[in-house]
């Protein structure tokens, strides 16, 4: 390989980084607004979360690109910029994942906990700010971890719509050099390399939450993720 | 927005051939990952390194990377060591190997989950491995396993589309097809978005239901 096709292959790993950055800010924001509301007193609030829960965790990742990329522009009169298009399908899509494990990481905080800060006369908003939040957060960490190498996946898919990421820059390598076994490698190699890099820093995190409140991480026996990927936590 | 049923009820055959093929995939999927998932779970119990370490850095690896570049692997890579495929073929293949990863996890969990009691029975009675195996620990670990297997299932659904990229007509590419010759992509699109919702909602209810009769 030369080193021009190098440089391809570089672009695409920032656009790949760029877009997973993105779409997992989108993601967090959205995981903690859609769980939070499916604590809601309110009926209502809870009914529309989970309706927003079930359609986009009911449909394809790619589906949901196609439909950005060529339903949203003529019915709507917006065309998005392939970036911000690729973000809001991957952001919401995984956002209702997420908001699956928000959800489950707060019913879990011991109810007691609750109740103390009823007694005490907390507002609801500062019930969950200071006292759900910081005991249930350390708690996600583990599975947005997996998560998030879902969604570092995910953005793969955006190459079907011609946006220059890692996968897409292994395709034109493949054009360019008629030979697709050695850049295919190198372009899996990369991926399990960033994926490696991020379940690292999420374990740091998790360790760093976890003495915030008083905790250490649980052992954990070698290389075994929860086998709750996309689909163990319904 | 303009909403067409004109283009709905010209876009339905093509939806149902969609359909069976997505089907096909899903069960012929489902079937290579259950296999695969079971033979890694049990290659992970050999007592030997020379078996795990290989093992496990491979399934790792696989679970770790884009199943897209592992089909265009596959699709692109095989045919230059002249093993050729059709493009179905080799979609089943990798979207059942790429789950596989994921179901040895599952079946690691449930033989784990089975009562040492059982292992000490087994001893006690003088049964050989493999009777103990097929005859007393795999079939309790594979019955509690079985709605996490079907959850599986229903993420392996909402991954076939990726077919598409090597040219299987599945749903998506026919709603792809059907749009590129007729320019109307918001009907196509939705109509399959819509029916991804319902097959995986009612699924899910399935699976429910299923998880019930099981637990007594």
């Amino acid at each position: 390989m030369t080193s021009g096709l190098w440089e391809l292959v570089l672009q695409g790993v920032w656009v790949t980084i760029q877009l997973l950055v993105f779409s997992s800010l989108l993601a967090a924001g959205v995981s903690f607004v859609v769980g939070i509301a499916r604590t809601h007193h309110l009926w209502i609030v809870r009914f529309l979360a989970g309706v927003y829960t079930e359609v986009f965790r009911g449909t394809s990742a790619l589906v949901m690109i196609f439909w950005v990329f060529f339903v949203l522009p003529p019915a709507f009169g917006w065309q998005l910029v392939p970036m911000w298009a690729g973000t809001l399908a991957l952001g919401l899509t995984y956002g209702a994942y997420g908001s699956e494990i928000v959800r489950g990481a707060l019913g879990a905080v011991d109810p007691s906990q609750k109740e103390g800060g009823i007694a005490l006369s907390f507002t609801p908003w500062q019930r969950m700010r200071l006292i759900m939040l910081p005991q249930a957060v350390p708690e996600m960490i583990p599975p947005f971890s997996n998560l998030l190498i879902e969604l570092l996946k995910g953005t793969a898919l955006v190459s079907i719509m011609g946006m220059g990421d890692l996968a897409f820059s292994g395709n034109l390598v493949r054009l360019a050099l008629q030979e697709s076994a050695e850049i295919y490698t190198y372009i899996l190699l990369i991926y399990f390399v960033i994926a490696f890099l991020l379940t690292r820093v999420m374990r740091g995190l998790e360790k760093k939450l976890k003495a915030g409140v008083g905790k250490t991480p649980p052992k954990r026996k070698a290389a075994a993720p929860e086998p709750a990927g996309i689909g163990g936590v319904r | 927005m303009k909403w067409d049923w004109n283009a709905v009820s010209d876009f339905m055959p093509h939806f149902w051939d969609g359909l069976l093929v997505t089907l096909q995939i899903l069960v012929l999927g489902s079937l290579v990952s259950f296999a695969l998932g079971l033979v890694w779970a049990l290659l992970m119990r050999v007592p030997s390194r020379f078996v795990t370490w290989p093992v496990g850095v491979v399934t790792e690896f696989v679970r770790n990377t884009p199943l897209l570049v592992q089909l265009f692997f596959l699709f692109y890579v095989l045919p230059e060591w002249n093993i050729t495929f059709s493009a179905l073929t080799t979609g089943v293949v990798a979207i059942g190997l790429h789950y596989s990863t994921y179901t040895m996890q599952v079946y690691r969990a449930g033989i784990e989950g089975v009562p040492v009691g059982q292992w000490e029975a087994a001893t006690a009675l003088n049964l050989p491995l493999k009777r103990t195996w097929t005859a007393v620990i795999l079939p309790q670990a594979i019955r509690r396993v079985v709605p996490a297997l079907g959850n599986y299932v229903i993420s392996m659904l909402k991954d076939t589309p990726l077919l598409m990229a090597i040219t299987v007509l599945e749903m998506l590419g026919e709603a792809r097809l059907f749009s590129q010759q007729n320019f109307q992509f918001t009907e196509p699109l939705t109509v399959i978005g819509v029916a991804f919702i319902v097959i995986s909602y009612l699924a899910s209810l399935a699976l429910r239901a299923l998880e019930r009769r099981l637990a007594h």
